[in-house]
């Protein structure tokens, strides 16, 4: 039986990770691969970079970090942000991720997912999917781009079935309403998709305590939990988090560990 | 002092090196990456890496002259390690598209019976079958990390180190004298995986023939 994922998120943004990281005896609290390095040994079932770099020219950069991350970091390496096309998501799996997610490139580009998933398998393609709730419609959300700056007028659930017919391996499914408030995940949101669609599903947006995560995956059914914040801040830890679910029944790989 | 263990990573195209060759390195190994048969000269293990199609992947293997030479070297008892695909091409015929492979171990390789979800993605648990020195400091269901849809069906069940359920359950760690297959990632399976790759390191060291004695 597949265990629950806790996947920590590191935002990049000209190489350096935003968004405050403490870890009192890191010598570079900003470099993604040390903090990559860490988030592994405490016990990160997969790491996840998010690159928020505006300008094109940051894309060596992204890649460079890639690359060192892997070198050192023995768990799954997922990487977003500013994938366009085919080619974008070659030099990201051949600096050695293992997942890549696509968000405003596939709404741009439908054909998208699937080409890259017939190039570099469905494993790897992950549409990640920023859903806002339409207000008076319980039940209905719609996807929004650009850091959920820019509505796109399509209804969330038919988008993620129509990426997943298109080969997407795996949903990252934010929501945009409780993304940075750390009141928990949207359950309903996750319970719909995750009725629906045979692949797996991360849950993101929202995640504030250890009962949060716990209720992503008893009540939403998500597969696996994506967090910043709280432990950036090192409100929780990701061990502490990981010891909460199992304590709940939750099938955790426990003692896990980098190197 | 040991010598590091001279590894050749067999590079045929499918899918990235770059973390087997991080992890091995790590750990001490003497790393090259092999794409002609005149590469794998030196090596103690030949190691498969590899994500995909069995028919594509044995199709570029042929048209770099790497399966006689491959299956020569192991039966005349080089290491092998074969890791997701490369282990799956360890045996004879694949039922995904019916690829004729390296045929070094008797079976075939199968869709994973019975899965909920395919490809089987994320961390699963090894069931411990047999004890082997690569699981040495290993507990019984440590996690590692899979992706993958098809599983290799061992005709001698003795050659099953550990299974993994996802569904049905397959054969997850196959070791066969010289021959070691992971279905999983060790070099995606944090602290674990790294240590049943040193597991398997210090075998092949521990293999090396003793110095030549100095005779009178």
């Amino acid at each position: 039986m597949l265990l629950k994922r806790v996947i920590p998120c590191l935002d990049v943004k000209d190489g350096r990770v935003v968004k405050g990281v403490r870890f009192v005896d890191l010598t570079d609290e900003g470099d993604p691969p040390e903090l990559a390095k860490r988030y592994a040994e405490a016990g990160a079932d997969e790491i996840c970079f998010l690159d928020i770099t505006a300008a094109p020219e940051g894309r060596g950069t992204l890649l460079d970090i890639v690359e060192r991350t892997a070198s050192q970091v023995f768990v799954p390496l997922s990487v977003g942000g500013g994938v366009r096309s085919a080619q974008d998501m070659r030099d990201v799996l051949r600096a050695g991720a293992d997942k890549v997610a696509v968000n405003t490139a596939a709404v741009d580009d439908p054909d998208l997912v699937k080409s890259c998933a017939r190039r570099f398998g469905n494993q790897c393609v992950v549409i990640s999917v920023d859903a806002r709730a339409v207000p008076g419609q319980t039940g209905r959300w719609e996807v929004v781009v650009q850091g959920g700056r820019k509505p796109t007028g399509l209804d969330a659930i038919e988008w993620i079935d129509r990426c997943v017919e298109n080969g997407a391996g795996e949903v990252l499914l934010t929501s945009i309403d409780r993304d940075g408030t750390q009141e928990g995940f949207d359950i309903e949101l996750l319970r719909i998709v995750t009725e629906r669609v045979r692949v797996p599903v991360i849950a993101s947006g929202g995640a504030g305590t250890p009962a949060d995560m716990i209720a992503a995956v008893t009540e939403g059914n998500a597969d696996a939990v994506l967090a910043a914040s709280i432990f950036h801040r090192d409100i929780h830890s990701i061990d502490a988090v990981k010891a909460d679910m199992a304590a709940a029944g939750v099938p955790v790989r426990l003692g896990g560990g980098n190197a | 002092m040991t010598e590091p263990i001279r590894v050749a990573v067999v590079d045929y195209g499918a899918g990235n090196l770059v973390s087997i060759r991080n992890a091995l390195r790590q750990l001490g190994a003497d790393v090259s990456v092999a794409e002609t048969p005149g590469q794998l000269k030196g090596a103690e293990v030949i190691l498969v890496p590899g994500v995909g199609a069995s028919e594509a992947a044995m199709g570029r293997l042929r048209r770099q002259g790497l399966v006689e030479p491959i299956v020569e070297r192991v039966r005349a008892g080089t290491w092998f390690v074969g890791i997701c695909l490369g282990l799956q091409l360890l045996f004879e015929t694949s039922h995904e598209d019916g690829a004729q492979m390296l045929g070094l171990l008797d079976g075939d390789v199968e869709v994973i019976p019975g899965a909920p979800s395919l490809p089987h993605i994320g961390w699963n648990r090894l069931e411990i079958q047999q004890q082997h020195p690569v699981l040495e400091g290993l507990a019984d269901g440590t996690p590692a990390y899979f992706v993958h849809s098809y599983v290799p069906v061992p005709a001698d069940p003795a050659a099953v180190v550990a299974e993994t359920e996802h569904g049905g359950r397959f054969a997850s760690l196959v070791a066969v004298d010289r021959i070691l297959g992971f279905q999983f990632h060790p070099e995606r399976s944090g602290r674990d995986g790294l240590r049943m790759l040193q597991n398997t390191l210090g075998l092949i060291a521990a293999d090396r023939p003793a110095p030549a004695e100095v005779t009178a």
